[in-house]
This record gives structure tokens, sequence and C-alpha cells, in this order.
């Protein structure tokens, strides 16, 4: 018997690890990924495994240029979630290269260039979808009306693979998303409480039925999702509260002071990434903070940077800008706000006695 | 009784039940002890036997050296047939002054000191003698000499003494069956130890999957209205002394100070059950109760251990090991020590001997840390283990420092946790070894330069003492008018 003290203990582990993290993340976003599938059809489908298989391929070559094993690094799950994470915020019809081009910048750009797993600052699914925006406004923002598989008027699979080849004018097809048409519809001078009219009703937003990004419309299956994750205690709460509880504050009260010129709190609530953002991006592990205290804090940040931008900028959703602000800040959270250590003030000076000796 | 809710823990696979329904059996005496000079905290005991020598039971062989030690005695009557180095149940596998007696069969006692009568009526200092003389360490683990914390009472004023039956450590059962099984002695040592202590109160914390222990304990407890059986929740690290002072009394042990500092001294409730056995019959810690657990041992058991009982003894008395187990274990799994090999001691703080399979201890090679912040959730010291583990990779002692490394307590919960199998522990550990040393180097270097000023302190004085006899010899002189000589300036 061949005895090993080559480490102090403790000799036992919980049974979980990195993949069992990354696995559970993946099923918390199956149900909206097949409805959307289901609602977008094959183009959608298409750029979803292509956004997988370019981020899984990028991590592939960035270990490989650095002359490291390829096989762990894969197996640990993290580009499948990047690249599930970017396909659902991309428009459900993007060609093929947009998710390339966010692939490189969410995998080399934003995670290796900085160190790889566990080292980045900025969430690189966020980086991705940033960049493709400000880079290509115009096909990031061509989103089109639900065309479920199978029902009349959804492409066909050769169609759908000239969508996804960009051989299709997507013009034709094309229908705002109800954040960017009350925006628009502002900037024409049309109330926000006019445009709201015209916007999904609210039974459709929930369930999904209206166009948007490929993971973000269905917000009752992302929040089934985020629950999950919630029960299975693969996050906590304090992010998700912090971001929906902000957001839902700054928007009822605005809304309740000028509903021309602001959109309710549950619109925001329901409307783009606010699910997706709270649930699975802002509780992105590597760049939010580590403590219960500074996850509030940060989930706070995000909230209101959200709807700030959502409401003054020129961008109709602004989740993804808010949590990279916010990342930014990440390390001062955690070099700022700490648990309190047994036996030491906040300041860190041991307590004062309770009683005398 | 009103509990305080204490900071993070976890809930790791207690695996009690392997052997928890095992009673108590006494192990057959050995053909050999080895008994190592140091079984305890503090200075190595100093031999007083020769090799040849015939001992009786119960006997002295080696008698502790300064204040905080403690002896060694004969756990059975025989003769010494060496006194050398052994290896000495420690990870690094290193060899320790061992004291090697063989049994003749007998278990013929020596002459023990008197039982005291009525150890209500003596002096707390008595009693903490009688402690001392009898070889008691802390039996939970830490093997510190339990005399020493029962003269705590001469220095505070303390309000309670907390017996610890939390036995928080996955696996070991050892404590939980003597308090069901001698829950009286138990009592009775506590009661003692409380009259050395000067504490009025008693207080007896169990976690709450030992019923039966509590049951027994209550029990025992009834006659004596300043004793109080307490479940306490099950908590990984609930008997930690701090924590567990805390879920009792609501008080928090400030940072460096102990808990006596507040009115609390937390003793295990078998070192109380010595107690009683040492002073109500004189005898000395001879041997001890410990769990043999793990997979890897074929009939898991709770054994009586005479003292310097080699682990290999043990280990086969429950059925050997089955398999090939990935690691052995001297104590519990979360803060033991690893065993170089099964031909060891049983000592003093051993309170269990695990055989861990590969299954039970789930090694992983580790992963880069993904900041998931579970390490910081569940840490009850209110650290934060991912960032101290950052510095101290980097060498960044003085940051880890400052980061509170030195006031965590190693219970192990931060690594058990951590997704991507980071040995945090094992930093802390390693960072905790360099700091104490690089602080006894300073304090070597500060004491050097205080006797150094201190010298050149009485060496200006007697200059300065010369220089003013040598003025006065001069003002003397100029007085009486003689020439001056020049002379007196030596
Ligand atoms: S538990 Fe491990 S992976 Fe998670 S933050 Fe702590 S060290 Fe990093
Ligand atoms: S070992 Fe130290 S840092 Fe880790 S959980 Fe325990 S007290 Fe905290």
């Amino acid at each position: 018997m061949i005895l090993s003290t080559d480490k102090s203990g403790p000799f036992g582990h919980a049974p979980n690890s990195v993949q069992k993290t990354m696995t559970l993340v993946l099923v918390a976003l199956l149900p909206a990924t097949l409805f959307n599938i289901w609602l977008f059809g094959w183009p959608a489908l298409f750029m979803f495994l292509f956004s997988i298989a370019s981020c899984v391929g990028i991590e592939a070559l960035c270990m490989w240029g650095q002359g490291k094993p390829i096989q762990p690094v894969i197996a640990d799950g993290s580009a499948v979630l990047t690249g599930w994470l970017m396909a659902m915020s991309l428009p459900p019809w993007a060609p093929w290269w947009i998710p390339l081009i966010g692939a490189i910048c969410a995998i080399w750009l934003a995670k290796h260039l900085y160190g790889g797993l566990g080292q980045n600052v900025f969430n690189p699914a966020m980086i991705a979808r940033v960049a493709l925006l400000v880079s290509f406004p115009v096909q990031m923002t061509l989103f089109v009306a639900p065309k479920p598989l199978f029902s009349d008027g959804a492409p066909g699979f050769a169609e759908s693979l000239s969508i996804f080849f960009g051989l299709v004018d997507m013009d034709t097809l094309s229908s705002a998303s109800a954040m960017g048409f009350i925006k628009t519809e502002l900037s024409r001078g049309i109330t926000v409480s006019a445009s709201m009219a015209q916007t999904p009703n609210l039974m459709d937003t929930l369930f999904g039925f209206h166009p948007g990004s490929f993971g973000e419309t269905s917000q009752v299956l992302v929040l089934a999702g985020g629950l999950f994750l919630l029960a299975r205690r693969v996050i906590s709460w304090h992010i998700p509260v912090a971001v929906l509880g902000t957001i839902l504050v700054l928007g009822t009260l605005f809304n309740a002071i000028n509903p021309d010129r602001f959109a309710s709190g549950l619109f925001h609530l329901t409307a783009g990434a606010s699910m997706l953002g709270a649930f699975f991006i802002a509780t992105d592990y590597v760049t939010s903070p580590v403590s219960k205290q500074g996850q509030i804090v940060f989930g706070i940040g995000v909230g209101f940077l959200t709807w700030v931008i959502r409401t003054f900028a020129g961008y109709p959703e602004g989740m993804a800008f808010a949590v990279l602000l916010m990342n930014s800040v990440t390390p001062i959270i955690d070099s700022k706000i700490r648990p309190r250590t047994f036996g030491r003030t906040r300041k860190g000076e041991p307590l004062e006695m309770t009683r005398k000796p | 009784m009103k509990l305080f809710a204490i900071r993070g823990g976890i809930h790791p696979d207690y695996r009690k039940e392997l052997s928890a329904e095992r009673p108590i059996v006494a192990l057959p005496m050995p053909g050999r002890l080895y008994l190592p000079l140091q079984q305890h905290a503090g200075a190595a005991a100093l031999p007083l036997v020769e090799v040849g020598d015939l001992v009786k039971k119960g006997q002295i062989l080696a008698r502790p050296q300064g204040v905080i030690s403690a002896p060694v005695h004969a756990p059975t009557s025989g003769r010494i047939v060496d006194i050398a180095e052994y290896s000495a149940p420690h990870p690094s596998g290193l060899s320790q002054p061992t004291i090697v007696l063989e049994p003749d069969g007998k278990d013929e006692w020596a002459s023990l000191p008197a039982p005291l009568a009525d150890p209500f009526a003596v002096p707390g200092k008595e009693i903490s003698d009688r402690v001392g003389a009898a070889g008691i360490v802390g039996l939970g683990g830490a093997a510190f000499p339990s005399a020493v914390k029962l003269t705590l009472g001469t220095r505070n004023k303390l309000e309670t003494l907390l017996l610890n039956g939390a036995e928080c450590e996955p696996y070991l059962t050892c404590d939980d069956r003597v308090m069901r099984e001698y829950a009286d002695e138990v009592i009775d040592g506590a009661r003692i130890m409380a009259h050395a202590l000067g504490t009025p109160k008693i207080v007896v914390a169990i976690e709450q999957n030992k019923p039966a222990a509590v049951d027994k304990m209550t029990q025992a407890a009834k006659a004596f209205p300043n004793v109080e059986v307490v479940s306490v929740p099950v908590q990984y690290p609930m008997g930690s002394e701090k924590h567990l002072t805390q879920a009792i009394t609501g008080l928090e042990t400030p940072a460096r100070k102990l808990t006596a500092d507040i009115g609390v001294v937390v003793h295990n409730v078998a070192t109380a059950r010595a107690v009683h056995h040492a002073i109500r019959f004189g005898r000395p810690l001879l041997s001890r109760v410990i769990a043999v657990s793990g997979a890897g041992i074929a009939q898991p058991k709770n054994i009586d251990v005479p003292l310097g009982a080699l682990v290999s003894e043990v280990v086969a008395f429950c059925g050997g090991l089955v398999g090939s187990p990935k690691r052995l274990v001297s104590g519990g799994p979360m803060m033991g020590q690893p065993l170089p090999s099964l031909d060891v001691p049983v000592v003093k703080g051993t309170s269990g001997i695990l055989a861990l399979t590969e299954a039970e201890v789930n090694e992983r090679p580790s992963s880069p840390c993904i900041r998931c912040g579970t390490c910081v959730t569940i840490c009850p010291c209110g650290l934060v283990p991912v960032e101290m583990a950052s510095f101290i990779r980097k060498e960044k002692l003085e940051e880890a420092a400052k980061s509170g490394v030195m006031d965590c307590v190693s219970c192990g919960s931060c690594s058990y946790i951590c997704p991507s199998h980071i040995p945090l522990v094992h930093y802390f550990n390693y960072a905790k070894g360099r700091l104490n040393a690089l602080d006894r180097e300073k304090r070597k270097n500060d004491q050097t330069k205080t006797l150094a000023e201190a010298r050149n302190a009485r060496l200006e004085k007697l200059a300065e003492a010369k220089r003013v006899a040598a003025a006065a010899a001069a003002a003397r002189k100029a007085q009486s008018e003689t020439p001056a000589e020049g002379k007196a300036s030596t």
C-alpha cells in the first residue's frame, strides 16, 4: 500500500466540480434555448451551434498556441457556456460570421489575453456582444418576428442555410424588438405611453412570442432556468435580486413621474436581456465579486446602469454595457467590501473585550 | 437554552454510521509499546528510566520539562527494551525519541497517588497539579496539557466550563461512545474541572446527530443543577473552541485572545473522563478511546487503545485493511494528519485512525480558480480564502497576513468545498509556518538588539560614572592645589 503524505487535509471533498457547475448552468439554459430554436427555426439552430463550435474551436486554438494541453480546458465546459450565452444574446438569424467574430472577441480577446479561465476581468460573452453591436450595428439589431419551425412561412432547411450564410436580404424580414421600437418611436416624438400600446402584450412578452435576441424572448423560461440555478445553489439570490430589484424600482419610480418619457418597471423587467442578464450574465463567477455583500453592490450597479443606458443612451439595450462597466469595478468591490473577520472589527482591529478579565 | 448562530460552515458527508453503533472494546495488549516523549503540545518529556528497567503499570517513565509539557507513564507493567528514535505519527515521517516497553503480561499496578476523598474540598491548584502529574492532555486532538488550561481561573474570572462533545469531524465516533457509555464519569470529571477553574456553570455541547449521547449525558447531569446539556446544530466546524463558545454564549472571542478572556474554558469530554480517573482513582492517562473507521477498514470499531500501540496492531484488530486505501489519516478527515505508515504508535492526541479509499477522499488535480466565492461564503472565520491563496501563490506573505491568514483556524472547509479542488488550507498552513518562522526570527533579532542596546547603555553608564568620578577627583586635586596630573581620565 502506498501512503501519500504530500498534502495536508481535508481528506474528503464535496461532490462538486467545475464541470458539474457548468453542466448545471447549461441545463438551466436548455428550456429557453429549445423554445427559441423552435420559435426561430433552422437559421437560429445553425447560428446557435456554430456559436458554440466557434468558441470551443477558438479555445482549442488558444491552448494549442500556448503549447498547453487542450483536452482538460475544453472539458471544463466554460467555452461551451460562453458560446451558448453569446448565442443567446445575438439576433436569431445572424449570419455565420457574426458568431465567429464574437467567438474571437470572447475567447481570445476577453479570456486568453487575460490569462485564461478565472483571470479575465470582463464577461467574455458580453465583450463579444458589445464588440459586435458597436462594429455591426445593423446586423446586430436585425430581429425577426417568430417563425416557428414547420409553421407556414418558416424557412425550410435549404433556405435556412442561405440565411445562415448571409445570402438572403434580411431587411425584408426584419422586425424591431420592443425596446428598440420604443426607442425609435421616442426619437420620432412619439411618447413611450403611446408606443407601449403597440408592443407585444405582456403574455407574449412573458412567454416569448415576439422579436428579440435568440435567448432573451421567453422571460418565463429564462426565469425558470434561473430559479433552477438558485435551487441547486449554483448561484445565490444576491445578484439577481439586486439587479432586477433596482431595475423595477427605478422603472416604476420614473414611470410614475412621467409615463410619456419613461417605460414602466414591469416593462423593463420583462423586456430584453433583464432576466437572462440578472440570472445568467451578471452572476458569472469569474467577473463578479466573491462576497455576498459585494455581489449586492455589484447587482445594484448593474441594474442602475442598465436602466440608465436603456433610458438615456443611444442603445436600446443596456445590460451588456452595464455588466461590463461593473466588471471593471469588481476588483475594487472585492478589496473594499468583504466579510468581517471573526474576532475583529470591520476595520480589522481585534474586537474590544466584551468583559474585562 | 438559546443558541447563537455561527457564520458559514459546511455539511460534509459524516459517515459516522460506520462505527457509531460499535461499543468500545479494549485492544489486547500488544507485544511492544512505543511511547514517544512528545505526545503533547509543548516541550518533550525527559526519560527517567533506562533500558533494562522493570516498570509497573502507571509508573512515570518520563517527566515534564517546563510548564507546557506532560509526563509519560507506563501503560502496563513490563521491561524497557529500548530508548531511541522511532518513527512518529507525523506526516513528515521523521523519527522522535521513544521509550519502548515490552509488556510482561502481568499488568501489575505501581503504587498510585491516593484518590482524593473529596475533590471539591481541596484548592483548585491541587486538582490541576494532579491532572498535570497524570499526564492528561486535551484528548480532542490538540493534545495541549490540560493542567495548564485548568489554571486559567487564577488569571481570569471564569463563568462557564464548556465541555466539547460536538465531535464535528466526520467519521469520528469516540467521543460519542465515551458519552454514551461513561456519561457519569464524564460529568463527574467535568464537575471536578469546574471546581478547579472556579466556574459556576458547566455546559455540555453535543451536535444534534448524536441523540443517544445527548440522552445519556442529560440523564447523568440531572442531579446537578449547574450542569446543562445542550444539543447544537450539525455544522462543521462547530467543535472549534471559539465557534462553540459563540454558539453557546453569543460572545465572540477577540482576535488573538483566548476564550478564557471572555470567561469560557473549553475542554473535551474524553479529557473530563481522564480527569475523573486521575482524581477519583489516582490513575494517570494510560490509554484512550479512538475510532477506527473508513471504507478501507474491514470492521470499523471504537477501541480503547493502550498508548504506544502501533497503528498496524489496531488495524489488524479491526480485520485489517480492505482494498488499497488512498490515505491513512490520524484524527478526522478534515483536520487530521496523513500518516506515513502503519508502523507508528497511537499517542495521546490520536482521536481516530482512518483508512480512506479513493472514492472517499475524492481527490482531483486542481484547476484554475473560477472565483465562485463559495470559500468566502462558508469560511467560519469571515476570511476571503481565494484572495489569501492568490497572495500566497505569489509568495506575498505580508499581504496574506494582512488579508488575515493568521486568523484562519485551518478547519479545511474551504478546501473541502472548492469546485476547482484547490488545496487552500495547504497554502494557509504553509504561510502560517513561514510567517511564524519569520516572526521568531524577528523577535530573536529584536531581542539581540535589545540586549546589545542594554549592554551599550550599561557601558555608557559606566563610562559616565568614571567621568564623574574623574572630574570629582580632579576638582579635589585642584582644591588641594596640587598640580593636575592628567591621568585621572581612565
Ligand atoms: S471556492 Fe475555489 S474556485 Fe471558488 S472562489 Fe474559492 S478558491 Fe476559487
Ligand atoms: S481553513 Fe481557514 S480560510 Fe479555510 S474555511 Fe477554515 S478558517 Fe476559513
